[in-house]
């Protein structure tokens, strides 16, 4: 009887929309009041990394002005303090490593997903989250005694034949010496890239896989009724279609590369002057300088690497969020959301 | 054109070949012979293999005759370039350009692939083979450094203290932020709106933000403005900082993955939200957020700058993580490998081995219980789950058979 009228006088307007309250029971509510809290202290907590690192940092930003992007020595005690160095060295080793670790991260993932049988393409997926969680400080080790001695012939061999060109230039080695002391090898930029591009690979990797697994079955099996190779279907298909996680996954490889600590701080000596050869022993990085300073730093001191971290933070994090944004905009972005 | 075209057409016809031919067929009671169907020729292995063969000589009479090279890194290195292009040239003589195409970029993926995996295997023996000497010794479980020299032989001494530091520490970690982490995700799922797209951005921006500045964080406010000490405790704020946002976004992306159906009969049996989250959501996304755990649980075990900036440094074996420093397994490593013994390195590798030995048995469990999409269940949970089912049927029927048994029962006449 009372649904009868109430539907009468619902149809008797019928342009206006019924309206829907929901009224939460006592144990939703609750719920969503410690969800919400925790959401928002998680929000608050993230905030306050780079709000803090900000607000310490101001001190030594706020004497050292402009110069602190053009000042190459670190001495905030005395003298003056920027991180021109540093920020070069961080990028040089980035540099290296993207260069190295994408081709290897882009040819696994296109292993795994093109050309691994069935059986083994689950245990390789589990193989590669491995490697992306194998402890930095093994690869530092690994890195530190041994890679950087076994490169040594390459970075000579590269120095040899590439000379002119400023970035593979070895200062205080003669060309075609083949007795220079290896020690103006070691302990450079492209041994530091070299093993971080290793720790990029897994990350960079596994985004670019997933997208290149969900490439669409019809396009794929288009191409080949269209009488392409494989190589051509992936060309065609597979590769556009997985263009936005490539981008994306070398800018997180990126991002990776620039904040990364102990394997680098193992294997460089550092140098406070911009120092572009790369094959030359000595470089340097902001979170090098950082684990490597904090520790006896006066106050005015710790204020100064806080305003190193605060680079560091706003490079990660802006290439972090282009990195999000293209993959995101990308078409495989859009098909793993459904 | 066309002119000239149908007088050439218009000449005498070749008498040789006939224009059709008849396929032979198989004799009727003969079986026809199957065609191979496999993808591997003969040719294509002996290509691969002359090819091998001849980019090896020619690197072996670079390396001996022609030139000063030398190192093995160098050798395999210029092998390879010179494999796959005596490889390119040996299958372009009897295929088209495209096939070659696929061939080449076939042999770079699967060696680019291969390298990876090599580097990655080789590192991990490197770090036990340099470990060896100390693994092999009880006392390097059992014992800490506090009195041993730098000099002192691998039969006293151990790392003891690292790994009860690791495992408190982490373990404080997770205390703090697998529920945080959980909990946001949760938020994320189900209380979606603008706010929720806020802590989303911040926390997956997070995801990447170097380890070191969640150390400098915790330096500068627990421990040079709340004056907390350099210890265990500190150090498990900067790693539960650290793998924080980590488990949050891995958790938020598996509750993504629950499929809405079964969400949305849970609100049409009348469920509320509450008790779909508890008893839908979550039991569904169960093994994908085990997922989320163990991997915040490996990247946690690793971290070495955070340590390196709040927990200090001991020799001694320390169960309070409030007042004394402590140590870490990553962190002794880093210490102990920078000493000028063989003993003390060997250590550090050591310490480094402990360190991939508990990520490994994390990843076997992670193998045990995850790789699964939600609501996929393994067999022994499909048998559990069908024995309920016939137990509420036999409930349900029992429940039949007494309403029939009841004449008046309210509701049952007409």
């Amino acid at each position: 009887m009372r649904i009868d009228k109430t539907s009468g006088t619902q149809r008797s307007a019928p342009g206006r929309p019924r309206k829907l309250t929901a009224r939460l029971s006592g144990s939703d509510r609750t719920f969503r009041g410690i969800a919400t809290a925790g959401g928002v202290f998680v929000l608050i907590l993230m905030g306050l990394v780079g709000a803090f690192l900000a607000y310490r940092a101001w001190e030594a930003l706020h004497k050292a002005g402009w110069s602190f992007l053009t000042t190459q020595q670190w001495n905030p005690d005395g003298g003056g303090f920027g991180i021109a160095a540093v920020m070069i060295g961080t990028f040089l080793i980035a540099g290296v490593a993207v260069v190295v670790g994408v081709p290897l991260a882009l040819g696994t993932a296109l292993y795994i997903s093109e050309y691994a049988p069935r059986r083994v393409q689950r245990g390789l997926i589990t193989v590669i989250d491995l490697m992306a969680a194998v402890p930095s400080i093994v690869f530092g080790l690994w890195g530190w005694q041994l890679l950087q001695w076994k490169v040594v012939s390459l970075s000579r061999w590269i120095s040899n034949w590439f000379y002119w060109i400023p970035l593979f230039h070895v200062d205080g080695v003669a060309r075609d010496d083949p007795l220079a002391s290896p020690t103006y090898f070691t302990s450079s930029s492209f041994a530091a890239g070299l093993v971080v591009a290793l720790m990029i690979t897994p990350i960079a990797g596994s985004i670019m896989r997933e997208a290149f697994s969900q490439a669409p079955l019809g396009e794929r099996e288009g191409a080949y009724a269209l009488g392409a190779t494989r190589w051509g279907m992936i060309r065609a298909v597979v590769l556009p279609f997985g263009r936005g996680a490539i981008v994306g996954g070398t800018m997180l490889g990126l991002g990776r590369a620039l904040g990364e600590t102990i394997a680098v701080l193992l294997i460089i000596s550092p140098v406070y002057q911009i120092q572009p050869h790369i094959l030359q022993k000595g470089t340097s990085s902001i979170s090098a300088l950082i684990a490597l300073l904090i520790r006896e730093a006066t106050p005015f001191g710790v204020s100064a690497l806080m305003a190193a971290g605060l680079a560091l933070f706003a490079m990660t994090l802006l290439v972090n969020f282009a990195a999000s944004v293209i993959v995101s905009r990308s078409r495989s972005g859009a098909v793993s959301e459904a | 054109m066309t002119v000239i075209h149908r007088g050439a057409a218009s000449g005498p016809p070749p008498p040789a070949a006939p224009r059709t031919t008849v396929p032979s067929r198989p004799a009727p009671g003969a079986e026809p012979a199957p065609r191979p169907l496999t993808l591997i020729r003969g040719g294509d292995v002996l290509a691969v293999a002359g090819a091998l063969a001849a980019a090896l000589a020619t690197t072996a009479l670079l390396w001996t005759q022609l030139s000063p090279f030398s190192g093995l890194l160098g050798y395999i290195a210029v092998t390879w370039c010179l494999f796959v292009a005596y490889y390119a040239v040996l299958v372009s003589i009897d295929e088209n350009r495209p096939t070659m195409r696929d061939r080449v970029s076939a042999v770079v993926v699967h060696s680019l692939a291969a390298l990876v995996l090599v580097a990655l295997l080789f590192i991990i023996f490197y770090t036990f083979v340099k470990a060896w000497p100390a693994l092999v010794h009880l006392n390097f479980y059992t014992q800490d450094l506090r009195s041993t020299l730098a000099q002192d032989p691998l039969t006293k001494g151990g790392v003891l203290h690292a790994i009860v530091g690791t495992l408190l520490e982490v373990s404080i970690a997770l205390a703090v932020a697998v529920p945080l982490g959980l909990v946001a995700a949760v938020y994320l799922h189900e209380v979606p709106g603008r706010l929720a797209r806020l802590v989303r951005t911040v926390v997956t921006a997070m995801t990447a933000m170097p380890d070191i500045l969640a150390g400098l964080f915790i330096f500068a406010t627990l421990i040079l403005i709340f004056g907390l000490q350099l210890s265990g405790l500190a150090a498990a704020c900067a790693l539960a900082v650290t793998v924080l946002p980590i488990i949050c976004r891995a958790a938020d992306v598996v509750l993504r993955l629950v499929p809405g159906g079964l969400i949305e009969a849970s609100y049409a049996l009348g469920a509320g939200q509450w008790r779909t989250v508890w008893f839908v959501t979550l039991p569904t996304a169960r093994s994908g957020l085990a997922t989320a755990v163990i991997l915040g649980t490996a990247r946690a075990i690793g971290e070495t700058s955070p340590p390196l900036l709040t927990a200090g440094a001991t020799n001694y074996l320390n169960f309070d993580p409030v007042h004394s420093p402590m140590m870490s397994l990553p962190l002794l490593a880093y210490y102990e490998v920078q000493a000028p013994f063989s003993g003390e390195i060997a250590r550090g590798f050591g310490a480094a081995a402990v360190l991939l030995v508990l990520v490994l048995l994390l990843f076997a469990v992670l193998r045990m219980i995850g790789g699964r999409g939600p609501g996929q269940l393994t067999r022994r949970q499909q048998r559990r789950r069908a024995a309920r089912s016939r137990r509420d049927m036999v409930g349900y029927a029992r429940r039949v058979a007494a309403a029939a048994a009841a004449p008046d029962y309210p509701g049952s006449g007409p």
